[in-house]
């Protein structure tokens, strides 16, 4: 590995002001999970190596009136062992419960599985999904861009090199309403998604008709994506066979899954659209009451 | 379980807690990666980009010009091999291919071949410096696919290889060519046996290329010394073995290279050819300073030896009443890079578990541009058990007949004579079948939709060879053992609990060190099961020295004759009665003349062979593909079992490894040769969440070749398990798998009723 410099500032204008001074040789760094495997294989050589776990403002885990607030450096045993998302954003909960084994989790952070972009990055449909907002400051100040625009190719998102994501902000959850994260992996743990499906619904009071539907998918396509079309022929539907599967041929109609060594394109295709129909079986059932514990790999 | 009357032991079949176990535990133990000598250099490879390529120019000025840089070498500071073909213990193995896999002269022969090596002082410096030495390739087409490297227009990889017929293949061509063996092994008269067949079963079965996946990659640290003496450190399946392969590849004396073993983190057959010794001795060599080198994770996938991937085409037909009348094989193994796959021994196990009255089989070895392939447990059977096992659950089917009392009908036994020759000692194949039979597994029926079960039985010859000892009684009656066998399986325990047992005394008052090359007797690999059986014999010889010491002293003692005293039970007895136990004599024997040392060796060629019979459930996800492993039950012959944890160990990872080739397990190469997952990420070994609880059945079918009838217990459970659980895939779905690895794409789209698209 190469030779680099390391700061670990605790302030956020610190740290803004360390990367705009960098001009793009520095690399946040979160968990680490995922960066120092990449500088350890070349991939990445920054000659400075911001480490963003001691500002306070990437760290919160707070659930208000405006929603959730997840702090991008956040680890993820936090957040999955936390009440308020398992309850009400369930499908994060489920993400972050899969990513890794304990130790990666006690690192990782979703914010780093974001910012890395990678089309299987196992929060990213589940954020799509709760439809997170992004809140992203730079020199320039702060914006805003949804979880579903932020990812813009393989390792690639709309972050300038002088941008640090903050924190990922959702909206509150309605009641009546369920989520829910799963991936298709060939072994039951310790592995990359070859799909992975998120989905949150809502249901009108009698848990009967979809008021409100979003999806995201993961593995099938450049970036992660939101099945627009899919969540929204769900709504004002009453749940039944005949309406999934109408979100599931509209799921599969915005995918482009590759052969690789994770599962051809065909395969990919065909789970996609078993893992739609479970996925959002799962969150119906949740947002009717049913908490339904998913065994790992299953 | 026992089949015969055992002889009552007294520390044969207990569970002694290891005597290396409390160093593993804490952490004490140290590995090749551990090693630390003072003045002590890192080395670093530079490996080539392309899996098929001539060297054109290597141009090291860059790289030599950064500080740090102590010494760069490529194939001129490799000697020249010529054409000399050299017995290495696991057969003739020829020179130049050896000296052309640790560092590449001409051309390159996959991805990941070494052609320079770097050493300085620090490792990262050495990485750096591989990153600046220029190397211009000329690329070759690259010849991946096993089928069209064995036609006449492919590409050539080595222009030295003609095609060596064995047995009774028709002698080949002057010409050059990618097949560099041709087996033919014969029995009875197959035309005669098919004839004779109510029903013939036949299937086409292919297998991928996949690695042992030991946890510690493999290292080397060497010095060469002032006096061209020269020390390595490293972790090996064989110190003589990696003495004498270093020694040749660098022309020096064996007795010039002493081989000090460190501990192992796994090896199952890949740790035994040298890699990176002889590159950490001539950077040595150029320093003077020790060099030490660590394969990472990608180049251990990319450039040790897996075991190849297989294209086979079987046949069996049987008699309406279930007799097996006769078989057909037709195999041919990836060799890799250079020749050496095991496609000898698949042709000796294809037909092994079975008394079949007429065969025939035909092997080839041929060279492709991926690593050289190796040994990995039971190298070659578990490729050919895949396709036997499934085509007589084929024909168990058709006759409507269990697949145990198929087995236990057509089993072979003792006397059966193999396809390729050899007749069997006492084995227990049946018996493991029965077991099978009787379990409370096979009893248990299995309900559940998408559920499946599957049987099958698998064969491992092992081998004896080689093995020394020594052992010194201590003056608290304890022995100190030291031996040359390096311990990866428990066998520091399993040699210790034999040498114990003969001598009456207790597994803990014997203490096991693994030694240097230069510190005992010549011995074999740890492989082909052969350690608890050989160097067990080697240690109970010993034993038997120390007992008859024993006696002289006790006799000098009572003043009386050796012939007076007798050796009864960890005790001494004398003409009238006087009785010393071993500890009290040995208390006394400053006064009783010479040191008692034991020496004790052994060196038969074979043993009986090990046979196992497994069952399996599954569950299919039938929308995904994708297999769950609800139940598992083993039933191996172990012979004699000397510490049941450890022959239950074996088992229980033969099985997960196997398990893992059947499901996940895959190279999985682009068109140029690249593997795309040399990762544990993308290379998919079990974790605990995909293997249950294996379930185990020790079968005692003692081996007549050894003094308390061990058998190895090693390898053969890799065996069956690809084949039973795609046997259980057909019970549960309906579909006969016939490709490795029966990944999840693979099961859906065998389920779909399409053809898998790659
Ligand atoms: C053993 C193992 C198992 C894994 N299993 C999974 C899995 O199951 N599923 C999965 O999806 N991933 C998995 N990963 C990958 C990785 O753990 C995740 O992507 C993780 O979420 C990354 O988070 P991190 O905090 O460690 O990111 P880091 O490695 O710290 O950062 C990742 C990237 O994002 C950038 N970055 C981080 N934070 C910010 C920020 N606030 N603003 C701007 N840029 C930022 C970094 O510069 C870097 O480029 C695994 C990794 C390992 C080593």
């Amino acid at each position: 590995m190469h030779a680099f410099d390391y700061k670990s500032p605790e302030v956020l204008a610190e740290a803004l002001q360390q990367l705009a001074d960098s001009d793009g040789s520095a690399k946040p760094l979160a968990g680490g999970t995922d960066l120092i495997d990449q500088m350890r294989t070349g991939r990445h050589q920054p000659t400075l190596v911001i480490d963003i776990k001691k500002v306070a403002e990437l760290n919160v885990l707070e659930c208000a009136g405006d929603g959730l607030h997840v702090g991008a450096a956040t680890p993820c045993y936090r957040i999955c062992g936390d009440d308020n998302v398992q309850q009400d954003y369930t499908a994060l909960a489920d993400a972050c419960n899969i990513i890794g084994g304990v130790q990666i989790q006690s690192r990782a952070s979703v914010g780093g599985n974001l910012c890395n972009s990678g089309p299987a990055g196992d929060s990213i449909p589940a954020m799509i999904a709760l439809r997170g907002i992004c809140v992203i400051a730079g020199s320039a100040g702060t914006r805003e861009v949804p979880v579903a625009e932020f990812c813009t190719g393989p390792g690639q998102n709309v972050l300038a090199d002088n941008e640090l994501l903050v924190e990922i902000r959702f909206p509150p959850r309605p009641t009546a309403s369920g989520s829910h994260y799963r991936r298709m992996i060939p072994r039951n743990e310790m592995d990359i998604a070859v799909v992975g499906v998120g989905a949150s619904v809502t249901l009108n009071e009698a848990g009967t008709t979809i008021t409100d539907a979003c999806i995201g998918l993961g593995a099938v396509g450049p970036t992660p994506l939101l099945a627009a079309r899919a969540g929204e022929c769900l709504v004002g539907q009453t749940v039944s066979d005949a309406t999934l599967a109408n979100a599931v041929e509209a799921a599969k109609e915005i995918i482009s899954p590759i052969t690789d060594m994770r599962g051809t394109q065909e395969y990919r295709v065909h789970v996609t659209g078993v893992l739609v129909r479970r996925v959002l079986e799962t969150a119906i059932s949740r947002a009717t009451g049913d908490p339904c514990v998913v065994r790992p790999g299953h | 379980m026992s089949t015969a009357e055992k002889p009552s032991y007294k520390v044969i079949g207990t569970r002694p807690i290891r005597h290396d176990g409390v160093d593993k535990v804490t952490g004490r133990a140290l590995y090749g990666a551990d090693i630390k000598l003072s003045r002590m250099l890192y080395g670093a490879t530079v490996r080539s980009p392309h899996a098929h390529a001539k060297i054109v120019r290597i141009d090291t000025s860059q790289a030599e010009l950064m500080p740090g840089v102590r010494a760069v070498i490529t194939s001129e500071d490799v000697p020249e091999q010529g054409d000399r073909v050299v017995e290495l213990g696991e057969g003739a193995v020829n020179m130049r291919h050896l000296a052309a896999n640790v560092m590449a002269r001409e051309k390159v022969l996959y991805k990941g071949h070494v052609v320079a090596a770097v050493a300085a002082d620090d490792v990262h410096t050495a990485e750096e410096a591989c990153a600046r030495i220029e190397v211009e390739y000329e690329t070759l087409p690259p010849v991946l696919d096993l089928l069209k490297a064995m036609s006449a227009d492919a590409p050539i990889l080595n222009d030295d290889i003609r095609t060596e017929s064995i047995g009774s293949a028709p002698s080949g061509s002057d010409q050059q060519t990618n097949v560099a063996k041709h087996f033919m092994f014969e029995k009875g008269d197959i035309k005669q046996g098919f004839a004779d067949a109510d029903i013939i079963v036949e299937r086409t079965f292919d297998t991928a290329m996949v690695h042992q996946g030991y946890i510690e990659p493999h290292n080397a640290t060497a010095h060469w010394n002032a006096d061209d003496k020269i020390t390595v450190w490293m972790s090996t399946q064989g110190t003589f073995s990696a003495r004498q392969q270093t020694a040749e590849l660098l022309l020096m004396p064996v007795s010039s290279v002493k081989v000090v073993p460190m501990e192992i983190g796994g090896g199952f057959g890949g740790k035994i050819s040298v890699y990176l010794t002889p590159l950490a001795a001539l950077l040595s060599k150029k320093t003077g300073r020790p060099v030490k080198i660590l394969m990472s994770r990608t180049e251990v996938f990319e450039a040790t030896g897996p075991t190849p991937g297989s294209h086979m085409r079987v046949k069996l037909g049987a008699k309406s009443d279930g007799t097996l009348v006769a078989g057909e094989a037709w195999i041919a193994f990836e060799a890799g890079a250079y020749t050496g796959s095991p496609i000898g021994a698949a042709c000796m196990c294809v037909f092994a578990c079975y008394d079949l009255p007429n065969g025939q089989v035909e092997g080839f070895d041929v060279c492709v541009n991926k690593p050289r392939t190796n040994a990995y447990r039971a190298p070659g059977s578990t490729h050919v058990a895949m396709a036997t096992e499934t085509l007589v659950d084929e024909l168990c089917e058709k006759l409507k007949m269990d697949p145990t009392e198929f087995r236990i009908k057509n089993a072979a036994g003792e006397g059966t004579r193999r396809v390729d020759g050899p007749v069997y000692p006492r084995i227990g194949m049946v018996e493991t079948v029965e077991a099978i039979r009787d379990s409370e597994h096979y009893k248990t029926t299995l309900d559940g939709k998408f559920c499946g079960r599957g049987v099958a039985s698998g064969f491992w010859f092992n081998v004896g060879l080689k093995s020394s000892v020594s052992a010194t009684v201590n003056s608290d009656g304890t022995v100190a053992l030291v031996e040359g066998s390096t311990d990866i399986g428990g066998t520091r325990t399993s040699i210790a609990m034999q040498l114990a047992e003969t001598l009456g005394i207790a597994a803990e008052d014997v203490n096991p060190v693994v030694v240097d090359t230069d510190s005992i007797g010549y011995t074999d690999i740890t492989g082909g099961s052969r350690v608890t059986f050989s160097t067990g014999i080697a240690a109970i010889n010993a034993a038997i020295s120390i007992q008859e010491q024993m006696c002289q002293r006790a006799a000098i003692l009572w003043e009386t004759d050796a012939e007076n005293v007798r050796y009864e039970e960890g005790h001494l007895v004398g003409p009238s009665d006087q009785r010393l136990s071993f500890r009290e004599l040995a208390e006394k024997l400053r006064e009783l003349g010479d040191a008692v040392v034991g020496y004790g060796t052994s060196g038969s060629e074979t043993q009986g062979g090990a046979f196992g019979t497994h069952c399996v459930d599954v569950e299919i996800d039938p929308e995904l593909g994708k297999v769950q492993i609800l139940r598992y039950t083993i039933a191996q012959d172990a012979g004699t079992a000397i510490h049941p944890s450890y022959v239950e160990g074996q088992m229980q990872g033969g099985v997960v490894q196997g398990i893992g080739w059947a499901l996940n397990e895959e190279y999985w190469y682009d068109e140029q040769g690249e593997m795309h997952n040399p990762t544990f990420l993308d290379y998919r070994i079990p974790t605990c969440y995909d293997v249950p609880m294996i379930d185990t059945i020790i079968v005692e079918v003692p081996d007549p070749q050894h003094p308390y009838g061990v058998r190895g217990v090693g390898e053969v459970p890799i065996c069956p398990p690809p084949a039973a659980i795609a046997n259980a895939i057909y019970d549960a779905l309906g579909i006969r798998m016939t490709e490795l690895p029966m990944a999840p794409h693979r099961v859906l789209a065998a389920y779909l009723g399409r053809n898998t698209d790659d």
